[in-house]
């Protein structure tokens, strides 16, 4: 195996331990711990948010115009009628895909 | 141990496991697209085993984003998990070390609801049933995951069929899954603007450290609020 594959079977094998530490930790925690001070919980809260944001506004601003009208569509039609991420996806690729095979 | 737990939890786990079964396939799809062998894509579905934190990872890693941050991403996105085994914690303590060992390795979001709900109702948590419910999702996970990363292979030019739009409309809907959490909207505005800015003026992958810093640390500034943190929507399908 080439070093660069390599690195990345550690890479995946770091993820899966880092995601069974956060799987076992609240169990061990919880016997342990008294209490987390108020800041730190909030900014844990703010974690994922704040983390995958920074996946979603760079491909709406520089994705290119497809992308970015497909977006949106699917963002207002999935926040207006509540809908789940699976068809939230629908209306992204569809719209992508009709830009993409019969405006453009 | 008992057969009967064991259907009983398989039963319970199956529309999950079909609600679930397109994001192991688009998983093995995107991860392909972004660098990944077939089975580089196995192998982290059957080890990570959590849906979200695995979009990120082949995201980050497509994007040449240093593998330290892609792991703390990948925690990060995790860690509502820590929420998740302690809550369950007075369920599960009668299983073995072993048993529990298993449990919290299959512990994903419908798993812990799953067994939140059926802890309150009274009824007994056996090792048995958590066993049931958690394979019948954790092994087509693995099957979804194998079937979307053969098809991703053979596909030419991802942009034709439009795979390049689904990632970010994936996290968008986790984004958006969060929004009855305590400051949402302060967080996720800073967030997108400074990961833009770093975007423009930094560069790749550092947009990524550079926007959540700026939203995490906005959430540790503000006031407290008395308001309790409303529970994570994030990653229902797997």
């Amino acid at each position: 195996m080439d070093p660069q594959h390599l690195n990345l079977i550690y890479l995946i094998i770091a993820a899966a331990v880092a995601t069974f530490l956060t799987r076992v930790g609240g169990y061990i925690l919880i016997t342990q711990m008294k209490e987390i001070p108020p800041r730190l919980e909030a900014a844990l809260n703010a974690v994922p948010a704040a983390v995958l944001t920074t996946l979603v506004a760079p491909a709406f601003v520089y994705g290119g115009l497809d992308v970015t009208v497909a977006m949106f569509v699917a963002f207002a039609i999935a926040l207006g009628l509540n809908l789940s991420t699976l068809r939230m996806l629908v209306i992204g690729w569809v719209v992508v895909m009709v830009i993409r095979h019969l405006v453009m | 141990m008992t057969k009967d737990d064991f259907w009983e939890g398989v039963r319970g786990g199956f529309p999950i496991m079909l609600a679930a079964s397109p994001f192991g396939a688009l998983f093995g799809a995107l991860a392909v697209d972004n660098g990944f062998t077939i089975a580089d894509a196995v192998f982290m579905s059957a080890t990570v085993y959590a849906g979200a934190s695995q979009m990120v990872g082949i995201e980050l890693f497509g994007n040449h984003v240093q593998p330290w941050l892609v792991v703390l991403s990948v925690f990060a996105v995790n860690f509502r998990h820590v929420l998740y085994s302690a809550s369950i914690a007075k369920y599960v303590r009668h299983f073995t070390l072993g048993q529990k060992f298993l449990a919290f390795f299959l512990l994903v979001d419908p798993q812990y609801a799953e067994t939140e709900k059926r802890g309150e109702r009274g009824l007994p948590i056996t090792f048995s049933w958590y066993l049931g419910f958690g394979l019948i999702i954790y092994v087509p996970w693995i099957i979804n995951t194998l079937a979307g990363a053969v098809f991703g292979q053979l596909i030419g030019d991802p942009k034709a069929i439009g795979l390049d739009v689904l990632l970010p409309v994936y996290f968008m809907g986790l984004v958006m899954g969060f929004r009855k959490r305590d400051r949402f909207l302060p967080i996720v505005t800073v967030s997108g603007l400074a990961s833009i800015a770093g975007m423009h003026f930094v560069g790749s992958p550092w947009h990524v450290s550079i926007g959540a810093l700026a939203g995490i640390v906005l959430a540790a500034l503000l006031p407290p609020s008395n308001q309790a943190p409303a529970p994570t929507g994030v990653e229902k399908e797997a």
